[in-house]
């Protein structure tokens, strides 16, 4: 690649932040040596020196630090220099992160259900927050204003449940929206989420993934070009199970979805995949939390996006805690942008904390390339045409993530899209 | 037999001065079949010779021509001037992020012939023209030129030449950074591709040392953007010993 458009910020990103400013090759792996000679100064040091000090006594610039809460009042009002909201435009959040969120809630429908359950219950029930608690204020916003909950549960022991389930938004009335997934023990199946029309949506989603159970969700936003959407996915991870998370975000003007996985019991683990495409004017925001605080579970994470267009803004931060007591950790990240014309920013943040020494493996990797004039000429002067090459590039790119997708009907929806966006250049 | 003939030809680029003439008048008869060497100073406009052909956008023809057995190159776009017959290996490859040398290698081979080619030959083919050119099996699944060493992209710009057989190929010195031995290697894969496909061949250098191993039948010595002298292979050795002096110092 030739040109470098990532804007990795240093001053956050400790072990992320490459020697040479603005760009990562490869990810280092550390070594449980190596790890163990990082760990202190990242943990203790680090995390004192670099509070904002904004939120009372909130150490915002390590993840074991940040608030958690059901209670939006706990939150302090944003201002947008959080360490968590700096590159989130507040003023194109439709009053999510502050405003009463009392409009017409997308409506859900369900397809594909076989064995799985869906319920529609009050707020109040048991097994609402049963795997998450909110980790900014939108969502605690989403978490007070949300009307009722859909509970859908995938039974024990259930094998090839594949359901979708689709909210159609209608209205941009700024709204919440709350779910939970339950994946109760030793069942295999695969969620679909889809999102389309229009809405101003504060959201929540938990995913509870009991004991040996195997979830996959692919959450796509395929919302219309108006919509805005705060989407927070809580998932909790029981011993030996296994999430397999897939977003997919292409529309909507701002879409800002934090995927947060806490294991919680030995033998887990987590992959989490991404694929985003924006286009002019676009902010698409993913911000991604891994926390290990149990011994002997596996992450990783991959996320890959391309941009093209005037004002296309992309931020991918990847947030990866291992916890002092999750000895015996294995962990990557990697983010990867294809900037595709001029004008687009993509800022790329992996931010990976180590407190423990003895783990198995961690690293991280960022790296942003340019698809330019030169590139084209290569390919062009091999024989193949303009189309042709511009999309030899980004599927590509992109291929590597859609086809962990595995589901056919997605796969083809995605190409169709991509296919889309590139005569949008094309033109 | 075919004939590319490049007449009267002037270039000039835009700068940041205002448009800058680099190429002067330059007038070239290739056949198929022949070999043409090009030598000439650092900067004499080599590159935009080789770059013009293929039609990169950043050069502008002001006046003269381009053509292939008469039609005109200059009116084809950059990807049917590959698809005519033309090859130009790259003095310096450019990394294409995103896009595996696999997938790159068969879409342009489809491209360039109109038809995909048998997957089975095709997987053969290639696998024999790597082998020959010293080049590992894993650089198939690596993107296009990304991270390769500069002897190795160089490499893979004649494995290409194997597989797409262009009519006319112009070298933009792939000599350059090639150790002894890449340097015999690379040097058969061309004269393999010159015996099987009656290709003619424009060879950039800036050394004699690869003229032993891909023969001249002509020697063009390149100065301010003009072929200042035409000669046999001899030309080239006394080239080495004399360097330009006698060409720059002629006063204008
Ligand atoms: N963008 C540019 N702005 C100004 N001058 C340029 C630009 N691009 C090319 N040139 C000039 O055009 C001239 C010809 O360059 P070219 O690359 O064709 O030379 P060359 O003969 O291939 O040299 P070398 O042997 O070093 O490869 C050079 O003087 C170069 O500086
Ligand atoms: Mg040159």
């Amino acid at each position: 690649m030739t040109d470098t458009a990532t804007h990795l910020t240093g001053e956050k990103a400790r072990i992320g932040a490459p020697s040479i400013s603005g760009f990562t090759e490869e990810g280092e792996n550390l070594s449980p040596l190596n790890a163990a000679e990082v760990s202190s100064p990242i943990g203790g040091d680090a995390v004192k020196a670099h509070s904002h000090g904004g939120g009372a006594g909130i150490p915002d610039s390590s993840r074991a630090g940040r608030k958690t809460s059901y209670n939006v009042e706990d939150f302090p009002v944003l201002t947008g220099r959080e360490e968590d909201f700096r590159f989130t435009p507040l003023k194109r959040m439709g009053g999510l992160h502050k405003n009463e969120l009392t409009g017409v809630a997308p409506a859900l429908t369900v397809e594909g259900a076989n064995v799985s359950t869906l319920e529609t219950v009050a707020m109040t029930d048991a097994r609402v927050g049963s795997a998450g608690i909110p980790e900014d204020r939108i969502s605690a916003n989403a978490w007070k204003h949300a009307a009722e909950a859909k509970i859908v549960t995938i039974p024990a022991n259930s094998t090839g449940e594949q359901v979708t389930l689709t909210y159609t938004g209608t209205s941009l009335e700024a709204a919440a929206s709350h779910m939970v997934v339950i994946a109760e023990a030793n069942s295999e199946s695969v969620v679909v989420i889809d999102h389309v029309g229009s809405a101003v949506l504060a959201q929540n989603i938990e995913f509870d993934i009991r004991q040996g159970a195997k979830l996959t969700v692919i959450s796509l936003q395929a919302w219309a070009e108006e919509a805005i959407h705060a989407s927070s996915h809580l998932a909790k991870v029981g011993k030996d199970a296994h999430l397999k998370h897939i977003a997919v975000t292409y529309g909507g003007n701002l879409v800002r979805m934090t995927p947060s996985a806490h294991f919680d019991g030995e033998g887990g683990e987590v992959e989490l995949f991404g694929l985003y495409f924006a286009d002019a004017g676009q902010h698409l925001e993913h911000r991604l939390f891994v926390d290990h605080a149990t011994e002997n579970c596996k992450s990783n994470v991959l996320y890959k996006g391309a941009l093209q267009g005037k004002d296309a803004h992309t931020v991918w931060v990847g947030d990866v805690l291992i916890r002092k007591e999750a000895k015996g950790t294995n962990s990557y990240e990697a983010n990867r942008n294809l900037v595709l014309t001029e004008g687009a920013r993509a800022d790329s943040v992996p931010n990976l904390e180590i407190e423990t020494g003895l783990i198995d493996g961690a690293g991280h990797a960022s790296t942003t390339g340019r698809f330019d004039d030169e590139h084209l000429f290569y390919l062009m002067s091999r024989g193949i045409d303009e189309k042709t090459a511009r999309r030899l590039v980004v599927r590509g790119f992109l291929n590597e993530i859609v086809q962990q997708i595995r589901v056919p009907e997605i796969e083809e929806r995605l190409a169709e899209t991509i296919e889309r966006e590139l005569a949008a250049t094309d033109s | 037999m075919s004939t590319l003939e490049i007449k009267d030809l002037h270039v000039s680029i835009e700068t940041e001065q205002g448009n800058k003439e680099i190429l002067k008048g330059v007038s070239l008869v290739i056949k198929t079949g022949e070999t043409h060497a090009i030598m000439g100073p650092n900067g004499s406009g080599k590159s935009t010779l080789a770059s013009t052909i293929a039609g990169h956008p950043r050069y502008t023809v002001t006046s003269g021509s381009i053509t292939l057995d008469g039609a005109d190159v200059l009116e084809m776009s950059v990807d049917e001037r590959a698809r005519a017959g033309m090859f130009l290996a790259m003095q310096y490859p450019v990394e294409v992020p995103g896009v595996s040398m696999t997938n790159f290698l068969r879409t342009a081979k489809t491209a360039i012939d109109g038809v995909a080619p048998k997957l089975r030959t095709w997987t053969k083919d290639v696998k024999t023209a790597m082998e020959a050119l010293k080049i590992d099996a894993e650089f198939a699944s690596r993107n296009v030129n990304e991270g390769f060493s500069g002897g190795e992209k160089k490499r893979v710009e004649i494995l290409q030449l194997e597989l797409f057989k262009p009519k006319f190929a112009i070298l933009d010195e792939t000599d350059s950074g090639l150790d002894v031995d890449a340097l015999k290697v690379v040097s058969e894969g061309v004269n393999r591709a010159q015996e099987q496909n009656e290709m003619g061949t424009l060879l950039i250098t800036h050394y004699t040392r690869i003229l032993r191993y891909i023969k001249p039948d002509f020697v063009h010595v390149f100065v301010d953007g003009k072929i200042a002298e035409q000669g046999g292979a001899e030309l080239a050795d006394r080239l080495e010993e004399e360097g330009y002096d006698r060409f720059l110092n002629v006063p204008a």
